[in-house]
Formats: structure tokens, sequence, C-alpha cells
């Protein structure tokens, strides 16, 4: 299921309790080219609404809150060597797999927060 | 304040231009194909930008050369009709007021093209200066401007140009008296990206045409509009300086490295006594490579060890060459490439090391 904040990071929570977070399209769009990416390590524990990690585009760096809490078990790799892909697609560009998921407050499903950053 | 609109504000919205404020006007800070593709299309084909918002003036009369020699550091007796030339104007104390191109017309009629940002302090401060028999304009509100830059401009100039005799073809020549399909304009050999290219200058209704001819002509050589972040990395990765960021009113221009365009055998222009009394710089602007992982950018510090040697006056990730690097002015201690500092970014220090500028090159073989 996926849920949206509305500072543009989705979190997928899967069946087994694991859970996927990345930025929305509308933010990989807003930021431009992302030439940088900068995660959290495996095993560092995240708090909803706080910042994990920040992207680069040419022109700017910017925060990536975390969607969700957890236990980092897994980072993207091929983020770190080509954060083109979030360009790329942004829904499938995940950063981080976290386990103990608790999810943050206000979270959109899909349509809540496309009708959201329709009013941006 | 309500920034003011270029000629071809309505274009850059057809286009989708992602419209910001900068230097008093609205432009794009890049269009949809996105930065990282302007900024490849200048170096692998040719990108086209409107550089209206930049200034013009002239200095016209029986005193100009003399007028125009005493406001720059660059020798103005010894330029040939026809001939650009970029320099430092410096204000009495050596800092640098601006960076200016200057086109001789001929002794007597010059045409200067100053930054945006500062044309009302470099009208002001030109004006001030005058002497003798001269007339200074301000006509930057009747001036358009282009900027054709990449290895396929050449080709697609040849395409447009009504007469290629009135094609300028060396670097840093410009023809008055052109034409792009019946539109009268001046074109120079210059640009602010590392790359050949040609700057165009017309009236405001007749850039918009020639705007629209260069990119519907220019489909086979690859053109595409580029906007001003694009700029910024191409002038960035060719280690130009920009105004506010290398150079300001305290920075000489010696400091900002530009030795080469600073005559100090001149006998006369403003600041130059300034100049020789300050001696040899104790910092000069010089190149940062990242060796770690990161971005530097403006205004990060940087230090040797716990010693806060300098600050970061550009910085980003360049396209072509594919590296973060920078430009700082840094004690000449630390001058020497390969020499290692450390960068404060957002409180993680990023290990660099010193390089030679500039970061990018192109190759020379022109026509």
């Amino acid at each position: 299921m996926l849920k949206i904040a509305k500072s543009h990071e989705w979190v997928k929570i899967n069946d087994d309790g694991t859970a996927a977070i990345g930025i929305s399209d509308y933010a990989q769009n807003e930021l431009g080219d992302l030439v940088f990416v900068n995660l959290p390590q495996v095993g560092d524990e995240l708090t909803a609404g706080e910042v994990f990690g920040d992207v680069e585009s040419v022109k700017a760096v910017s925060d990536v809150y975390a969607p969700a809490g957890g236990t980092v078990i897994e980072i993207n790799e091929e983020l770190l060597d080509n954060p083109a892909l979030i360009n790329e697609s942004a829904f499938d560009a995940w950063f981080v797999r976290l386990e103990n998921v608790t999810e943050g407050d206000g979270l959109m499903t899909e349509e809540e927060y496309d009708a959201y950053v329709a009013t941006l | 304040m309500e920034e003011l609109k270029t000629p071809l504000y309505e274009r850059h919205v057809e286009l989708d231009g992602k419209m910001v404020p900068f230097a008093g006007y609205i432009l794009p800070v890049q269009y949809k194909t996105g930065l990282i593709a302007e900024h490849m299309a200048v170096r692998t084909a040719c990108g086209l930008f409107d550089v209206s918002h930049m200034g013009e003036a002239t200095i016209c009369g029986k005193d100009a050369l003399y007028n125009t020699n005493n406001l720059v550091t660059v020798d103005v007796e010894a330029m040939t009709d026809g001939q650009v030339k970029y320099t430092p104007m410096c204000n009495d104390e050596g800092g640098v007021v601006d960076d200016i191109l200057v086109y001789r017309i001929d002794a007597e009629h010059f045409y200067l093209v100053i930054n945006a940002a500062n044309r009302h302090k470099d009208v002001a401060w030109m004006r001030s200066k005058m002497t003798g028999e001269v007339e200074f304009n301000d006509i930057s509100d009747s001036v358009g401007q282009l900027a054709l830059q990449g290895p396929n401009s050449i080709a697609l100039m040849k395409k447009i140009i009504d007469d290629d005799n009135t094609r300028p073809k060396k670097y840093y020549t410009f023809i008055k008296e052109a034409s792009i399909h019946g539109k009268r304009c001046l074109i120079s050999r210059t640009g602010y990206t590392g790359e050949l290219g040609y700057e165009i200058y017309a009236s405001p209704e007749d850039i918009v045409d020639i705007f629209d001819v260069i990119l519907s002509e220019g489909k086979e050589q690859g053109v595409i509009p580029c906007g001003l972040g694009a700029r910024d990395t191409l002038r960035l990765e060719a280690a130009m300086p920009l105004y506010g960021h290398e150079l300001a009113d305290d920075i000489s221009p010696l400091e900002a490295s530009l030795d080469f365009f600073v005559k100090l055998d001149k006998p006369y222009f403003i600041g130059r006594d300034a100049l020789i009394a300050k001696g040899e710089p104790t910092r000069k602007r010089t190149g940062l490579s990242v060796t770690g992982r990161g971005i530097i950018r403006e205004h990060c510090d940087v230090y040797d060890g716990d010693k806060l040697i300098g600050v970061v006056s550009s910085g980003t990730m360049c396209p072509f060459v594919n590296h973060a690097v920078g430009m700082a002015m840094l004690p000449t201690a630390y001058l020497e490439p390969g020499t290692k500092v450390e960068v404060d970014v957002r409180g993680r220090r990023i290990p660099c090391e010193v390089v030679a500028l500039p970061f990018y090159k192109k190759e020379t073989k022109a026509k």
C-alpha cells in the first residue's frame, strides 16, 4: 500500500511488515536532474517526520524526511551510483528498506496526494 | 520588486521554461529537457540562451578611446577595430566594479557589455568617470541578446546568416552590420561557456525572430534552448568567474587569477596605482576537485585541519567532466595542485584537492 507525506516522500508497506521509502514524482520533477544521494546505513533507526538523508541536484541540496520510522535493513546502493534513477522512475527508486515500521502522521493516499500537489 | 520580462518571455513560457527571478529579470533556469541535457548539448552540439538581461552601453566621441582605456585593465589602444576583449573594470582601490566585454568599433566608438546585476552601479560609475569630448549612453533597454554556443553553432550560423562574409571567423571578433533572415544584428565570436559560439545583439523585436529562426533551422545541428542553470554550470566547468561569487568590489582581479587581463604596464587605468601598491596578492582564486563523496557549494568553508583557509565561491557537480568541483580563494601557500584540503558541507568534512583551472578546456579547432 502506497502512502505519501506532505513533504513528498512515499512509503510502501509490504505484507510482511517491511517497508520501502522514496520521493515522489512531483518532488523529483521540482528538484530537477539529481546527481547525488546521501543515505543512512543499515542498522540506523529512522524516526517518522525527521531528516534521514539528502538529495542533490546540480543546483541545490534538499533534505529527505522519513515518511515512516523503523530500522534500516537495506539501502539502495544503485542510487548512490546513479541518482538519475530517481528522475527516471521516482516511485520505483526506493532509498532504503525498513523493518519495525511505524507510519508517520498525516500520510495521504495517492489520490489525496495528487489532489494536494494540484494545489501547489 | 516586479521582475522585468525580456523580449523572449512568451517564448520561454511556451517552451515550458521553469521561470525564476534573476538580476531583476524573470528568466528560465531550465527548460523541460533539464539542466544536464542542456549542458551536454552545448558541449557536444549547440544550445541557445536568452541573455537579453545583460546590459549594454556605448562610449563615443573624440576621447572615447582614452575614456574606455581608463576604465578597464586591458590595453584598449592595442585593440584593432572589430575586436572584442574581456576585461575587469576596477574601482580606485583596485577591487572589481564588474567584469565586462569591450567591443571596439573604431577609436571613437566602443560598445560595452555589462552584467545585468551590476547595470545601474556600472552605468553610474562609468558616467562619473567620463572626461573630455565623449558621450556615454546606457542602451540596455533597446538591445536583446542571444548566445548560441557549442561546436555545431558554426554550421548553424552559416545556414542562417544572410551573407557569410559578415560571419565573424576569429575568436573574440565581431561584425557590427550582419543580418539573419533579414533582421539586422551585431554578431560576435564570444560566449560564457568555454565552448566556441556566437553572441547576437539585435532590437527587442528582431531578437524574437532570430530566436525562432535558430530553433527552427537548427534541428539538424541539435540546438535546444538552454537556461540559466546550464549557463552557470558551463561557465563554472570552464572556470570563468561570476561577479558576486569570484569577483567583488573588495576582490582584486589579481586575487581572482585574472592576471592575463591586467596590464600593469599600461600608463594609466583606474585602480592601477592601488594594484601596484598592494603588490603580489596573498590569496588567489583556484580550483577544488572533490576526492571524497559529495558536492561542494558556494559559502562552504575550506579547511586545512582546524584552520579555516577560505570559502567556496562557486561549486557544483559539473555535468560534462562528471565530477564535483568548485572554486575558492585560498592563501598562496595552498595553490600547488594536489594540495589536500577539506570542505565543510552541512557539517560533514569532504576531502578535496587543489587543481589547476579550468576544469574543462575545449579542443581547439575552429574556422
